[in-house]
């Protein structure tokens, strides 16, 4: 049977209850939501409460006046015990109410001492000692890492201290701790050796559309209701970016907007968009795996040709003569003028349907959907919006540019109905000193710890093991050179903080690795680790971030962090009062005054250090005055009590993202070359299914809180594996049978679902579960610029076990509606 | 048989109007007293209804049905085949909430899967695996009526395994 929380009343909400603003810290939609508390023993009355109705009555569909037991707990605040509700805010433009499967569970995804939920979370610092973790005080564990990080730093070389920290807003990140992190490493230190939490360097998702000038989140959510088509990529929003697609496409589509999806799966999003604007005002381009760049390239030739174009804004706002930036190492690919990009990605549509695999005709009329003036000549307007379909799919810089260039052509960027624009995983909340001396490319931080590089390894919740490229390789190396270090420090058990720092620095000089890791769980890579740090989350702390039309508003601390938990900018700065006392007592005291500067006692501390320092107008209060509507970024001024801000980037037509000071878009003059990563094409000939894989609505990210969630982990004990019926009949393999994924780098496993509208020879697999990695079977080889390419990934499939307990009770139905 | 699609804007009007038109079929439930059980969690305590007859279910037809009062609709299924969790000689028989626990909106159901689904934002429910939400947005599985079959083939319902949209109790104080 399905999991069934089997509760049938909850407290209500009394009036009074104390309110805060909440953005929800999933996804990059960034949902509006109201977290009220009041104290355990009080509680409203189905006459006099919150809301003002009368609950001994049935309320009506879309109500205020509704919670689910999701949505409901028993947290600490200041020490006391509270009830908790976390619910989506009527009053919010940019959800109107609606929870998602992810966000709706916010408040049941706290850590409760009373109802048991999320145990899992960290509470105090942990060190390995005795063969194990100790709990242990921040002064404790941070003074070790302070002393064996000192050892292999010094003011002129950090190269063996290795970083992997978060850039993202939401969840633990947000402005409060980019810039805490951001501020050690690239201000005290200027480390090199870094990676994101998603990517193996530190390095942009989006380069090209920067380098063409244009920032990858310019548009507002409301240009999806005024459009006449939506044109999305390598994205599937009513999953992924879910209020998004039901409060802003949605509408967009009951106008009348068309949709246009390029996809080689035939996602749930498509068959919602079939029932909201009509199958005939659904199309659905389903080319071969990384074939985008082939596609956009014959759009762009096509619409170019027809003269589908705006040719004012392209000679107004765009540069007019022959190539602006010269391919080289840092750019896979000549950046100029309009005609330049014309010339350089020509290709018919007729060789582009080959090379994709769909009809030529769809591609005309793709075209035609997106640029073919209406019949009284006005501009057809199209939003362009793509995701990790492209950003982890084949040649990254020149697809995105590619796509980027249609946009361009026909002024469909700065324009109501328009822009061109990423979706988004987490929210945005990103503010740091330079990272210039990175370096672009930037180093390829995962093959560089495979390689036996790096001595100490700074962890801000990244969980490689979950969520890297040629993973099984990773693991088994990272395994073998971590534990280099647990068997020294367990061969000196009992010895004195020097001797055992002695001891763990001669461990690395062999090859060992020492990992320090910050997470607000015991990760998998934190398995790893021999200093672990607790960490809170959004909510837990005051945190600010932006969604994806830049939209900032500060989510309150509305309850306690478990135990010792900090704010990561906390850590950060503590962590940096550490090393300054360490290298004082050293004498190294020019090294120590670099570490200066950290003497934040809150999160808000933290902001006014950076964000503010750059954005003068924006305080804590008056992000709290701005409520869940917050303000679009950039802030632009302070007037009549409001933040002003701005509502849609380049409505000026002038273009500064790549720095340029003529302020004119670059076109991308980039053809079309294949499988671009190392090892791809062999990996497609030698094998015979294409692994394609990414989310799910219901696990958020790689499942970090919802492994602890019994609703989520019920409905997908393991990733699932989509595969055709007749794929799965050949290789006698039934719904919630485990299958083994398996090819040239490695080996991992998935539960079968069956699927219909799968392809032959085409599955799906779910990205990021603890129970199945998927990473395991991508390979090393990445795009130019160490872009990780995770989509185009081939391997075999074999049956390893049938059906358990757990998976033969599931639903293996279809996804989609049927109404 | 499969239910017709509803113009979004009327069902909307008919359902904010108050849900209790939505289950005028269920007006002829007999309310009978509760049979005294023991309470291992804080629960509340349910009415023992008479829903329907085995004899008045045809396989895999819905019947409307309310429970535990009027305002709040339900369906009772005779399947065809068991599933666990199912009532009746055949294993067959079960019961569930159709407001859809995300925001409300009216599930109908799809003799086709035997799933039932939600019109406002296409998430859908499994009949055969207990309400599981196959695909979707709410954060909870579907309210499933607990159900009793007694000798004279009157099927009743007894209890309820989630709380049912739009009440904070499942028993209106
Ligand atoms: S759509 Fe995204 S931001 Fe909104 S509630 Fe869901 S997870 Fe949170
Ligand atoms: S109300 Fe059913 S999916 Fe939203």
């Amino acid at each position: 049977m399905a999991y069934k929380r089997q509760i049938d009343r909850l407290p209500i909400i009394p009036a009074g209850a104390r309110e805060q603003n909440v953005t929800c810290h999933y996804c990059i939609v960034g949902c509006g939501y109201r977290a009220y508390t009041w104290p355990v023993n009080r509680q409203g009355s189905a006459q006099s409460n919150w809301s003002g109705e009368d609950l001994s009555q049935q309320q009506p569909m879309e109500t205020d006046a509704w919670y689910a037991p999701s949505m409901y707990n028993v947290v600490k605040q200041n020490g006391q015990d509270v009830h908790l509700v976390i619910k989506p805010d009527h009053d919010c433009v940019v959800n109107a109410g609606l929870g998602s499967v992810r966000g709706a569970r916010m408040a049941e995804n706290r850590r409760s001492d009373i109802y048991g939920t999320q145990q899992q979370r960290l509470t105090d610092p942990l060190v390995w000692r005795y063969g194990t973790w100790q709990p242990t005080t921040w002064d404790d564990a941070l003074d070790l890492v302070a002393r064996v990080t000192a050892r292999v730093i010094d003011k002129e070389n950090e190269d063996d201290l290795f970083v992997s920290m978060f850039d993202h807003g939401g969840s633990a990140g947000g402005y409060e701790n980019t810039w805490g992190t951001g501020k050690l490493y690239f201000g005290s230190m200027k480390v090199k050796h870094c990676r994101i939490h998603n990517r193996p360097a530190y390095n942009s998702e989006v380069h090209s559309s920067r380098d063409m000038g244009v920032d990858e989140l310019n548009y507002g959510y409301g240009d999806y209701e005024v459009t006449d088509t939506i044109f999305l990529v390598g994205a599937n929003p009513i999953e992924t970016q879910t209020n998004l697609f039901l409060n802003h496409m949605m509408p967009g589509m009951r106008s009348g907007a068309r949709v246009l999806v390029v996809d080689p799966r035939r996602t749930v999003t498509i068959n919602a968009c079939e029932e909201v604007a009509g199958a005939e005002n659904v199309l659905h381009l389903q080319i071969n795996s990384g074939t985008d760049l082939a596609l956009f390239n014959a759009l762009f030739t096509h619409i170019a040709d027809q003269g589908w174009v705006d040719a004012d804004f392209i000679a107004k706002s765009t540069f007019a003569e022959g190539i602006a930036v010269p391919e080289d190492e840092a750019h896979p690919a000549n950046l100029g003028s309009f005609e330049a990009a014309r010339e350089a990605c020509r290709i018919s549509t007729a060789e582009a349907a080959e090379i994709c695999g769909v009809a030529e005709a769809d591609i005309v009329k793709a075209a035609e959907w997106i640029a073919r003036p209406k019949d009284d000549g006005s501009r057809r307007k199209c939003v362009t919006a793509y995701e990790k379909g492209i950003i982890w799919g084949n040649d990254n810089y020149r697809t995105i540019g590619a796509l980027l260039n249609i946009a361009l052509a026909t002024g469909n960027v700065g324009r109501e109905g328009g822009g061109c624009c990423r979706l988004g995983g987490h929210q945005e909340g990103y503010y740091r000193p330079s990272d210039a001396h990175v370096g672009r490319p930037a180093p390829y931080i995962d093959q560089l710890l495979i390689a036996g590089r790096g001595k100490v390894h700074h962890i801000w919740a990244n969980d490689h093991y979950k969520t890297t490229l040629n993973a099984s390789a990773f693991k088994r190396e990272y395994n073998r050179r971590t534990n280099m270090v647990k068997e020294a420090m367990d061969a000196r058990a009992g010895a004195t903080r020097e001797e055992m720092v002695d001891a763990i620095v001669a461990a690395i000089n062999a090859g060992g690795l020492f990992s320090v890791n910050v997470d607000i769980i015991h990760s998998q890579i934190g398995q790893q680790a021999h200093v672990i740090l607790p960490a809170v989350e959004s909510g837990e702390m005051n945190l600010t971030s932006m969604n994806g039309e830049r939209r900032l508003r500060l989510t309150e601390k509305y309850m306690d962090g478990p135990g010792q938990a900090l704010p990561d900018c906390l850590i950060a700065a503590r962590l940096a009062n550490a090393l300054e006392r360490v290298l004082r007592e050293e004498g190294r005291n020019d090294y120590a005054d670099q570490f200066k500067g950290y003497d934040w006692q809150t999160e808000e501390d933290a902001f006014m250090d950076g964000y503010h320092q750059g954005n003068p107008e924006v305080t804590y209060e008056r992000l709290r005055t701005m409520g869940n509507n917050g303000v679009q970024e950039p802030v632009k001024g302070f007037e009549n009590g409001q933040l002003v801000g701005t509502p849609r980037l380049y409505e000026d037509g002038v273009f500064t993202r790549h720095g340029r000071e003529d302020g004119k878009a670059l076109f991308m003059a980039g053809g079309w070359r294949g499988l671009e990563a190392p090892g791809k094409a062999q990996q497609k000939a030698n094998h015979r299914f294409l692994i394609n894989n990414g989310r799910s609505n219901i696990n958020w990210q790689n499942w970090f809180l919802d492994q602890d969630n019994d609703f989520v982990s019920d409905r997908f004990p393991l990733p699932y594996l989509q595969i055709n019926p007749e794929d799965a009949a050949e290789l006698g393999l039934k719904n919630g049978d485990m299958a083994e994924v398996y090819n040239d780098v490695g080996a991992t496993q998935a539960m079968v679902y069956i699927e219909p509208t799968a392809r032959r020879n085409e599955t799906f697999m779910l990205f990021g579960a603890p129970s199945g990695t998927q990473g395991n079977v991508i390979n090393a080889g990445t795009n130019t610029l160490i872009l990780p390419n995770y989509k185009q990934t081939w391997a075999n499939i074999r049956k390893i076990a049938d059906a358990s307990p757990a998976t033969a009770k599931l639903s293996f139905k279809s996804w989609e509606v049927e109404l | 048989m499969k239910c017709n699609k509803l113009v979004d804007v009327g069902r909307r009007q008919f359902l904010r109007g108050g849900v209790m038109s939505a289950a005028g079929a269920a007006a002829a439930t007999i309310v009978a007293p509760a049979p005294a059980k023991a309470q291992s969690l804080a629960r509340v305590d349910y009415p023992s209804n008479r829903l329907a007859n085995l004899s008045e279910l045809k396989p895999n037809e819905p019947m409307d049905i309310a429970y535990p009062d009027a305002d709040s609709p339900g369906v009772l299924l005779k399947l065809g085949s068991a599933v666990e969790g199912g009532v009746g000689p055949d294993g067959d028989v079960v019961a569930f909430s159709v407001l859809c626990p995300h925001k409300g909106w009216q599930l109908s159901y799809n003799a086709g899967d035997k799933t039932l689904n939600c019109p406002g934002h296409f998430s859908r429910f499994d009949c055969e695996a207990g309400g599981q939400q196959t695909w979707g947005h709410a954060t909870q599985n579907l309210p499933q009526f607990m159900l009793r079959i007694d000798d004279k083939g009157d099927i009743f319902a007894e209890g309820v395994d989630e709380l049912i949209y739009g009440r904070l109790s499942n028993m209106l104080a």
